[in-house]
């Protein structure tokens, strides 16, 4: 069996999030993962930085623009 | 948030000059348009005329809107192209061979003849969780400016992933770029704002 570093589990954890790696590759991510609190803290702080990215708000167009774009909408010919 | 109605009803209503239509693709999506706007320009000004021109193109083209994507990819990619052009001033490209470094600090890990190379000498440190899910205006800025850091197409991939929730083959497919790159890219840019969080954290906790 082949073991996984701390230093390449870091570098996969994207593509175990995205469920791109070989059967083979997850497992070894996963078995890793049992036994390294400190991956396992890794792995859960970047989906909670994910989560954090999730929960950013977002601007708002300008009610001046958005007035503006809706005038040049109904008056577009059809 | 209630889903859109489909492309095709979308489309026709759209082409049927239906207001209330173009009201709701209007006010769904221009917020992460001018988040994404700010990847190619460099101030929240540029990027609403980025916006404000997108729309215009649309309501102009949209007659000949075929559907070969789906209308959201449609709109923006108009959105990249018009940021793109009037960002090239401030383009910056990343040196292709950057994305093979690796993304966590190397000195994090022992080396060889260590009792465990490869592994962690100290596991990251644990954050606090915020309170009841909701970010403090402190920490919305500094991912803000996390964000900002980043290079462009780290940056747009990761707007449109995790601040904008798209599943990642509608990105591939408006950026034009493999599975496999938009997962490097996507992974820079996640452990590159996670080490702002961890810098921000631990000082906190030290302070
Ligand atoms: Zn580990």
């Amino acid at each position: 069996m082949n073991e996984l570093e701390c230093r390449q589990f870091v570098e996969q954890v994207t593509a175990y999030l995205e469920r791109a790696l070989t059967p083979a590759e997850e497992q070894a991510f996963v078995d890793h993962l049992t036994e390294c609190d400190g991956c396992e803290r890794y792995l859960d702080q970047v989906r909670q930085t994910a989560r954090a990215l999730d929960a950013l708000p977002t601007d708002a167009l300008s009610p001046e623009s958005r007035t503006a774009l809706l005038n040049t909408f109904r008056d577009r010919p059809s | 948030m209630d889903d859109l109605p489909v492309d095709k009803v979308l489309v026709r209503r759209l082409c049927d000059r239906d207001e209330s239509a173009f009201a709701l693709v209007l006010d769904r999506w221009s917020g992460g348009m001018l988040r994404l706007a700010r990847s190619y320009v460099s101030t929240e000004a540029s990027a609403a005329e980025v916006v404000q021109e997108t729309w215009l193109a649309v309501i102009e083209g949209i007659d000949r809107f075929e559907g070969r994507s789906s209308l959201r990819t449609w709109v923006y990619r108009i959105l990249t192209n018009t940021a793109q052009r009037r960002g090239s001033r401030e383009h910056q490209m990343v040196p292709s061979d950057e994305l093979g470094q690796p993304t966590v600090d190397p000195q994090r890990f022992q080396s060889e003849g260590q009792p465990f190379p490869g592994h962690w000498w100290e596991p990251p440190p644990v954050w606090p969780e915020p309170e009841g899910g909701v970010l403090t205006d402190e920490v919305r800025g500094l991912l803000v400016a996390a964000l900002e850091e980043l290079p462009e197409r780290q940056r747009v991939v990761i707007a449109l992933r995790d601040a904008e929730g798209w599943p990642a083959d509608e990105v591939c497919e408006l950026l034009d770029i493999t599975a496999a790159n938009q997962r490097v890219l996507l992974h820079r840019a996640r452990a590159f704002v996670r080490a702002k969080l961890e810098t921000y954290y631990t000082q906190e906790e030290t302070s």
